[in-house]
């Protein structure tokens, strides 16, 4: 392919200034969610356009990028996307979390502790928090803008009535900066803590819903909850199969025909850089 | 004598039948009366004569267009007439009491909180106002099984009794009485009597309506005579 | 009683293109009083109170109202985050139909938890409690918490309405006819119980109603509006017995008994 068709990673100088101009905004505000024009990208919007546009204004040449979905970064949705980049944009990539600049993910934070200057961009198919709990788009602004969110709780009082404590494991609503209750994407809540006053950059992008929102870094983010209820991050109660690690979210397998189930890191480069350093299950 | 606990000076009533093409039905004219606490004035006169209305404009029910009905409600004289509608419920509060002649029954709400409710209102506990209206309710006879049953399946004695407890609960310094005795056998008519005769000896000033000539002569310290008024122009 | 009104309507209008729905309406509801607004459909009785609530922008007039937090406050010139907090916090709407002020989706102690939650409360076993506390208080059997209002019967949803409605100690309750389309048995339950609630909580009540039975059973005074105005007002008794408008006696002929 000839790479001199294409602007530097795909999309015009116009638009991606655009994007960047949607991401300061979101940066001032932390966890606001702020209106963009979401161009056509290469694959179907719900596949991650959101996420590719957003990397896609803030990649540079120097940037080293890591691509995973679902923790994993030899999936096919991960593969793609990186391939893209390294394409479009001539950028290095890499599956090492410590070694990147600019991490796209689709549901997951790496369990390697993000460090200063690292930026991660979410794939967000739905950025309204409310959206079950309220249908019209006109007064869930209304809400967030008079930071009015009893409703929220509502949702979780009714989990506890119904299950005793609060089930939901994905796309946990946090409280962002005090002030805006944020859909965290479909990240499983026991990543939610890796959010609250982390040293990195965190940009969403929701392209199919066209909304931009973000996370400075040392942030507060807190997840809703009860006094006497609090939040759990929940996992497995298990340990890796692969490198034995009882500390990170594992992804249950099955590895037969016959049902038996098997525990192992979602988190692939984790798993892979413990099992060298000679941990095993 | 002492100061008149009541005072009517020229009071007027007609009702105007707006659906009967404004037909206007004077009922009241230039009625002036004073009552005086200790005393029970019955109001006589003709069927039509305006007894039940007067004694309604007492109340503040009907509101007449000329005249005034002077209260003496915490000390001081005031205004029936002219009052507005906070002050008319602070004087049925505290000052003037109503035993109609019917008891207006409210849907599941049994006898006793019924006859308890004036004292409630004028901020007494429940569990007192309960208790003096228990006590109300066995000094007329009313049987301890309906007591706390609503009394709209009473009988018409029944209803009264009710309706009478609930009019004495409070001692009021003025108390308007319609017909009180009229669906009463003799016995209950005698206690439903003494009532009145109890609270007129503690010095309320009481207006009645008595159709029966010997209840009149028994309660009555003397009469007020109303007339019909001949046809309006 | 305090000797200040709670709310002061002047002279208000709510027009709706050329029809003045709300013509030059003034009255003043005082602290723990109950007043019954009547009058037929059309008379512009529910528009009045959405207007009161800021449901309706009215076009001209005032209304005031003393609050225990703000003081006194200009409704028609209040800002929205604080006419939204007054709304969840001191005054409570109750609609006619109970469906417009439920959610139907969620359990019934959700819908009497969330205004506590709204006001900030974050201990669960204390929305929980008082959620059981206001059911049994509004009669709904307590093991009936966890099931969604759809279940329950036309009268038990508005019950249900009411309890959350009131679960935050308003001071001021706006009623849209409360008993309609209930059955005359359920209705008798309901206003009984309204009355109860109503002077147990000191509340400030104004309702809607074409049911002159309602407003005798609850009010004080009455106001009878007819083509948007106020054709008459006075004490409960002084209206229904001795009528002095032709409207207010058309109404009151018109009633089988009252």
């Amino acid at each position: 392919m000839n790479t001199t068709s294409y602007t530097f990673a795909y999309l015009d100088e116009q638009t991606k200034r655009e994007i960047r101009r949607a991401l300061l905004k979101a940066l001032a505000i932390p966890g606001h969610q702020v209106p963009f024009a979401s161009r056509e990208m290469p694959l179907a919007r719900g596949w991650g356009t959101g996420g590719m546009q957003v990397t896609a204004a803030v990649i540079g040449r120097n940037d080293v990028l890591k691509v995973i979905d679902q923790g994993a970064d030899d999936t096919t949705n991960a593969v793609s996307i990186r391939q893209f980049f390294s394409r479009v944009a001539g950028v290095r990539t890499t599956t090492r979390t410590e070694e990147a600049t600019l991490i796209q993910t689709r549901h997951r934070i790496p369990e390697t502790p993000l460090r200063p200057g690292q930026i991660m961009v979410y794939q967000v198919p739905q950025p309204e928090p409310l959206w079950r709990l309220e249908p019209s788009r006109a007064e869930t602004r209304r809400l967030h803008a008079l930071a009015e969110y009893g409703i929220m709780h509502v949702k979780l009082y009714e989990d506890i009535a119904q299950h005793g404590r609060i089930t939901l494991a994905y796309d946990y609503p946090v409280l962002v900066h005090g002030r805006y209750v944020m859909a965290p994407s479909p990240i499983p809540a026991f990543d939610n803590p890796k959010l609250h006053r982390s040293p990195a950059i965190h940009l969403f992008g929701a392209g199919r819903e066209k909304r931009i929102y973000a996370v400075p870094p040392y942030t507060d983010v807190i997840s809703l909850a009860f006094e006497d209820h609090p939040f759990r991050p929940w996992k497995a109660e298990a340990a890796c199969a692969l490198c034995g690690s009882t500390e990170s979210y594992l992804d249950e397998i099955l590895i037969d025909d016959r049902g038996t189930r098997r525990y192992i890191c979602s988190d692939t480069d984790w798993c892979e850089r413990r099992r060298t350093r000679g941990k095993t299950a | 004598m002492s100061e008149p606990a009541l005072l009517v000076e020229g009071l007027a009533k007609t009702f105007t039948l707006h659906l009967q093409g404004g037909v206007r039905l004077p009922v009241l004219r230039d009625v002036s009366l004073a009552v005086f606490p200790g005393e029970c004035v019955a109001l006589v006169g003709p069927s039509g004569a305006g007894k039940s209305t007067l004694l309604r404009a007492l109340y503040g029910t009907y509101v007449p267009q000329a005249g005034r009905i002077r209260v003496r409600h915490h000390g001081s004289m005031v205004d029936l007439a002219s009052a507005d509608p906070r002050q008319i419920l602070a004087i049925r509060r505290d000052t003037i009491g109503h035993v109609s002649q019917f008891l207006r029954v409210i849907p599941r709400v049994s006898a006793r909180a019924i006859v308890a409710e004036p004292l409630i209102h004028r901020g007494e506990s429940h569990q007192a106002a309960l208790r003096a209206a228990d006590a109300m309710l066995a000094r007329l006879n009313l049987p301890q099984r309906l007591w706390h049953l609503p009394p709209a399946t009473f009988s018409g004695g029944e209803q009264q009794r009710v309706n009478l407890a609930r009019g004495f609960i409070v001692r009021y310094p003025i108390v308007l009485i319609d017909e009180p005795t009229a669906s009463l056998d003799p016995v209950n008519a005698d206690i439903a009597l003494s009532l009145i005769e109890d609270a007129r000896k503690t010095n309320a000033a009481i207006v009645g309506i008595f159709h029966d000539p010997a209840v009149r002569s028994r309660v009555a310290t003397r009469e007020f005579a109303l007339a019909p008024i001949a046809e309006a122009a | 009683m305090s000797d200040l009104p709670l709310l002061s309507v002047r002279c208000l209008d709510v027009r709706f293109g050329a029809l003045a729905a709300v013509d030059g309406v003034s009255f003043e509801l005082w602290p723990g009083e109950v007043v019954a607004i009547v009058g037929e459909s059309g008379s512009g009785k529910t528009t009045l109170l959405r207007a009161i609530h800021g449901f309706i922008p009215p076009t001209a007039g005032s209304i005031l109202y003393r609050s225990d937090r703000f003081g006194e406050i200009e409704l028609t010139r209040l800002d929205e985050p604080r006419r939204r907090l007054l709304a969840r916090t001191e005054w409570g709407f109750v609609h006619q139909n109970p469906r417009d002020g439920l959610r139907l989706s969620y359990s019934a102690g959700a819908n009497v938890g969330e205004r506590l939650m709204a006001a900030g409360a974050r201990h669960w076993g204390n929305i929980r409690a008082q959620a059981l506390a206001w059911l049994d208080r509004v009669e709904i059997d307590v093991a009936r918490i966890d099931d969604l209002p759809r279940t329950f019967s036309g009268g038990m949803q508005q019950r249900l309405q009411i309890a959350r409605v009131l679960v935050t100690n308003p001071r001021l309750v706006l009623m849209d006819e409360p008993t309609g389309g209930l059955d005359v048995s359920v209705q008798a339950r309901l206003l009984d119980m309204l009355r109860r609630l109503v002077a147990d909580l000191g509340l400030s009540v104004i309702v809607v109603t074409h049911d002159l039975g309602v407003a005798r059973l609850l009010a004080q005074r009455i106001l009878v509006m007819q083509r948007g105005r106020v054709v008459e007002a006075g004490l409960t008794d002084q209206v229904l017995d001795d009528p002095q408008h032709p409207y207010s006696q058309l109404l009151v002929s018109s009633v089988l008994a009252a």
